[in-house]
């Protein structure tokens, strides 16, 4: 069973102008253990899609399953449990809690779980997997490079062992060297721990990681 | 690390910020504290002040009657009416005494002997006797004639007539029938064969079940009132309850006061936890993204106001021992009264109050925080 499956998935944004299709009956599903690329140009839909795979925005008709469970009808309490228990988000600008540590900002999610036993030993065990210091551990995110603090997201996106990971960009605020580190890490993640990882960007250098790529035009997948 | 720490933490992030928030709750709970304690301060110098504890009827010819007397006939009238009930009546005077060579004014009460240790009760020595010539003195009038040689055994002159005092009384405070702690009281046959007067000023009326006051009330009237007001009953009971409800509409009157600056300093934490949620508008589309619910962003900001209100209270609570101290003894003279359970029930009460406001603030901005739209909150600079 894929871990993202959509069909005939429409967006359609209702504007005083007019309405706007971001997406025009989407098709597409990503099975367990895929690298797989979303690409096109400004205002392809690529946002809307990547929100929808994320349970952060639902489908105007269509249906969505994330993991398993159809998103349709679920009320917002349900859809924020979607996203902390089965999706782990990782974006362009790193987006950390600038007053947790980098190690409570990677427990974070785990606490939200209610596991609060063992938590702090989890959130060290995957920052060590990202390759973050351990003593970075205590440090605010804003005493990190942008590099690490990416790392760290990672990490915090992994810690609830999630059924997929969802990057929004994520080198898009990084150097290419820094950007090729992330990249390999991302891909390492895939390749030995078989994670899922679904992947928005416009550089088309990132094909060489994934199994495939969903290009937007329009609002529709062009191949 | 709990939504709890996570609040602290943000409360600490804005430390001036959240300081002038809470100095805003430390003062409204002050001020309400402060002049609740005030208020019931008042409330028991007026209990302290007043001795009666309503059983008492106080009978006076009627305004209209044509006369400030009542005469002994209508006086055993009462009597009758009463029934098994005391009838103490007394007349009073004005008049020059003489210690020694020490001439001064005072207050002179005259009542039936044997009426006295009903109504007044002696510090040091003994009631005079109905056909002696003993008088008793109140207490500040005993203290304040210390130098005048006036105290238990002096002799002091009335006119061209000697009396010795056998005792001086405790103090009694103020009442609504006699004040006798600057007075000299001395047995009515003694008054009444001084000034040669067989009249009385008015007649006091002990009650035994304060319940049966109305109906006593009720028999004089009806027996003395028949045809035309011949005399006026009042009811001590009736006058203080309407004293002690103005103490407490003062207390109420007071309290308002405070109420408005605690109210002030709600208004302005709704401000700081407005801008709050302003400020990190981006904080909690990343917290919500990764799975925090609705509820618990609500919560992290309730408990940004909660712990903003408590430490205010707390701080204020403390405050408010101090500003009451000075105001119970600068306003009142008795500092005691702060320690009173009802004032310190005021200190109690403006904290909590101020806890429940600054709560109560924070709801707006936490519901606000918590009904932010993800994707818009996310994308938001």
């Amino acid at each position: 069973m894929p871990v993202i499956s959509f069909d005939a998935v429409t967006k359609v944004y209702p504007l005083p102008a007019g309405d706007v299709v971001a997406l025009a009956g989407i098709d597409l599903a990503i099975e367990k253990g895929e690298f797989v690329l979303i690409m096109g140009p400004s205002g392809s839909g690529k946002s809307t899609l990547l929100n929808i795979m994320g349970s952060l925005d639902v489908p105007t008709s269509g249906e969505v399953t994330i993991a398993g469970k159809r998103i349709s009808g679920m009320d917002d309490d349900e859809l924020t449990l979607l996203r902390r228990d089965h999706i782990g988000f990782v974006f362009q600008q790193f987006n950390l809690i600038p007053l947790l540590s980098v190690v409570e900002n990677v427990e974070y999610p785990l606490i939200l779980k209610g596991r609060q036993n063992r938590s702090r030993e989890r959130a060290e065990e995957v920052l060590a997997a990202v390759g973050i210091a351990e003593t970075h551990f205590t440090h605010k995110p804003g005493e990190l490079s942008g590099g690490q603090q990416q790392r760290v997201a990672i990490a915090r996106a992994l810690v609830n062992d999630p059924d997929f990971l969802l990057c929004d960009e994520p080198t898009g605020n990084l150097d290419t060297k820094t950007g090729t580190a992330i990249m390999d890490l991302l891909d390492r993640m895939n390749r030995e721990e078989g994670k899922t990882v679904a992947m928005v960007t416009h550089d088309p250098r990132m094909t060489e990681y994934a199994d495939r790529t969903i290009r937007l035009v329009d609002g529709r997948v062009v191949e | 690390m709990t939504f709890f720490d996570l609040a602290r933490r943000n409360v600490n992030r804005h430390w001036l910020r959240s300081v002038l928030a809470i100095l805003g709750i430390v003062i409204g709970v002050v001020a309400i504290a402060t002049l609740g304690v005030m208020g019931n301060s008042i409330g028991l110098m007026f209990n302290d002040m007043v001795t009666d504890v309503g059983d008492t009827l106080i009978v006076s010819p009627a305004s209209d009657s044509g006369t400030t007397k009542l005469t002994e006939r209508q006086v055993d009238d009462i009597a009758r009416a009463i029934g098994s009930n005391r009838i103490i009546p007394y007349a009073s005077t004005v008049d020059k005494i003489t210690v020694g060579d020490k001439e001064s004014g005072a207050m002179i009460y005259a009542m039936p002997a044997e009426d006295l240790p009903s109504l007044l009760e002696v510090e040091s020595g003994a009631y005079p006797k109905g056909t002696g010539a003993g008088c008793l003195i109140g207490s500040e009038l005993a203290a304040n004639s210390k130098e005048n040689g006036l105290k238990l055994g002096a002799r002091v002159r009335i006119g061209d007539e000697t009396l010795r005092v056998v005792g001086v009384l405790k103090e009694r405070g103020m009442g609504f029938d006699i004040n006798p702690d600057y007075a000299v009281i001395v047995p009515y046959t003694w008054y009444s064969s001084h000034y040669d007067e067989d009249e009385y000023d008015q007649a006091i009326v002990k009650v035994k079940d304060v319940n049966d006051i109305d109906s006593v009330k009720e028999s004089i009237e009806q027996k003395m009132n028949r045809r035309e007001d011949v005399v006026n009953v009042m009811d001590t009971r009736t006058i203080l309850e309407s004293i002690f409800a103005a103490a407490d509409s003062i207390t109420v009157f007071l309290m308002g006061i405070g109420a408005v600056s605690l109210i002030v300093a709600g208004v302005s934490i709704l401000n700081v936890m407005l801008m709050s949620v302003t400020e990190r508008i981006k904080e909690i589309g990343v917290l919500r993204s990764i799975g925090t619910r609705r509820s618990e962003v609500m919560r992290m900001f309730i408990y940004e106001a909660l712990i903003l209100g408590v430490v205010g209270a707390a701080i204020g609570g403390v405050l408010s021992f101090g500003t009451g101290y000075v105001i119970t003894a600068v306003i009142v003279e008795n500092a005691d009264y702060l320690f009173n359970p009802g004032s310190l029930l005021y200190i109690v009460f403006g904290m909590a109050f101020g806890v429940f406001t600054s709560v109560a603030s924070g709801l707006y901005p936490a519901w606000k925080a918590a009904q932010l739209n993800p994707i818009q909150a996310l994308r938001h600079e």
